[in-house]
């Protein structure tokens, strides 16, 4: 692998995991999403999702396989979601943000952010 | 945390693995392996024969995985490891192809290295799977396992006249895609391979198969046929995966690719239900999916035997 690509890679699952803690440090964040979206059955469901920016998005994970959520552009990255786990985020900015499971890369899904 | 497996369903499980076992030896000689059957590893005198054992192949450990498909994973690990404890002449290393944990959790780690450190063979070398790089910030398995590679994830190394390329497949994924090796690491294969001769025997190992086996669930990896245009002129050469928890092999040339059985637990045959879950499988049939591969060398010349052992 490019070192430089996978320091980038790092940097960006840290800034990730930063923004992330910042996103579901509230309970009430994490207690009531104003969207979710399930992984089943190795899919994201549904798999394109339109809200409104400043909206907090619960991904859960309802197989019995650990899924993760990873943003392409190294936006978020979940850790490994195991069964029944859910990650959090807060889309603040208007934009597309595509996605996948990054141990079943397969799984990809995109989240549409309005202003 | 996960819950803890019952000790019901640990002391069943146990109770099935309790049965004695036969595997398969597999003999590589020009590129085509040949299976021969083997009663308990280093038990059959046809084993002996084939020379004294040069690595064994653990993978998919899954250390943290506690499941239906396998409630006792720590259980199976700790006979694989007594299995090969047992082996009358020990191998020289130990080659683990990745998910070594299930959720690249650091109790996870920790304890698998714990477990791992039980081999009486000390030297060990790993790749991660997609599990072991799935922490947010994809650093567990380098603090660790980084070392080796300088944190690059691929590495070589030469033992008893054979050489070793470690490769990481599990990090660039593209969406909807296979495994990817990525051209820097490709570059790096070649300069590693220039000065070499063609009648050194090469062993590549990496955690996703080197070649595709099921590309709806991503079983392969899309840049592949690019390490293998490189490895044509060698005379033997094989490589070795782990991922698809199952043994599929096939034979290009010289080129013996080969895919191990999980510790922990079997998967599906590819594209059987929804995705690569684990897979319940009766009690009793368990010890029989569950496995290691060792590799020998034949004295006096440059050929492998294969050796794909089950807890069965």
């Amino acid at each position: 692998m490019n070192t430089a690509a996978f320091k980038t890679l790092r940097a960006l699952a840290v800034a990730a995991a930063l923004w992330t803690a910042a996103a579901i440090a509230g309970p009430a964040a994490e207690a009531d999403p104003a969207a979710r979206v399930v992984m089943k059955d190795f899919m994201f469901a549904p798999a394109a999702l339109t809200v409104k920016a400043g909206t907090v998005v619960s991904w859960t994970n309802q197989d019995n396989e650990p899924h993760t959520v990873a943003s392409d552009a190294g936006v978020f990255r979940s850790g490994a979601l195991d069964t029944n786990e859910s990650f959090s985020f807060k889309f603040d900015k208007p934009g597309t943000y595509h996605f996948l499971c990054s141990i079943h890369p397969y799984m990809v899904g995109t989240i549409t952010v309005e202003p | 945390m996960p819950d803890t497996p019952s000790f019901e369903s640990r002391r069943k499980a146990l109770k099935c693995l309790a049965y004695g076992g036969a595997g398969t030896l597999f003999t590589l000689a020009g590129g085509v392996l040949t299976p021969i059957e083997l009663a308990l590893a280093g038990s059959d005198p046809k084993a002996a024969s084939l020379g004294r054992p040069l690595f064994v192949q653990i993978s998919d450990t899954h250390i943290g995985f506690n499941k239906d498909a396998n409630p006792d994973v720590n259980g199976t690990l700790k006979q694989t490891i007594e299995l090969v404890n047992a082996m009358p002449e020990q191998p020289e290393l130990i080659i683990h192809t990745g998910d070594i944990t299930h959720l690249s959790r650091p109790a996870e780690f920790d304890l698998a290295q714990q477990m791992l450190g039980q081999l009486r063979t000390t030297e060990l070398h790993t790749v991660p799977g997609e599990h072991d790089t799935s922490d947010a910030t994809v650093t567990e398995y380098f603090n660790r396992f980084g070392k080796a590679s300088n944190n690059k994830g691929y590495y070589s190394f030469d033992h008893a006249g054979v050489h070793f390329i470690a490769l990481i497949n599990v990090l660039q994924f593209k969406p909807g895609g296979l495994g990817t090796l990525g051209d820097e690491q490709l570059a790096w294969v070649a300069a590693d391979l220039k000065s070499r001769s063609s009648s050194t025997p090469i062993v590549v190992f990496a955690h996703m198969p080197l070649w595709t086996i099921y590309e709806p669930w991503g079983w392969g990896t899309g840049d592949a046929d690019q390490l293998v245009s490189m490895l044509r002129r060698f005379g033997s050469v094989s490589m070795l995966n782990g991922h698809i928890h199952q043994i599929v092999q096939k034979v290009e040339g010289n080129i013996t690719f080969h895919s191990a059985r999980s510790t922990a637990y079997p998967q599906p045959l590819a594209g059987e239900g929804p995705g690569p879950q684990p897979l319940k499988v009766p009690d009793d049939q368990l010890p029989q999916m569950l496995g290691v591969t060792s590799v020998s060398v034949v004295k006096h010349s440059r050929a492998f035997a294969l050796r794909d052992s089950t807890l069965a």
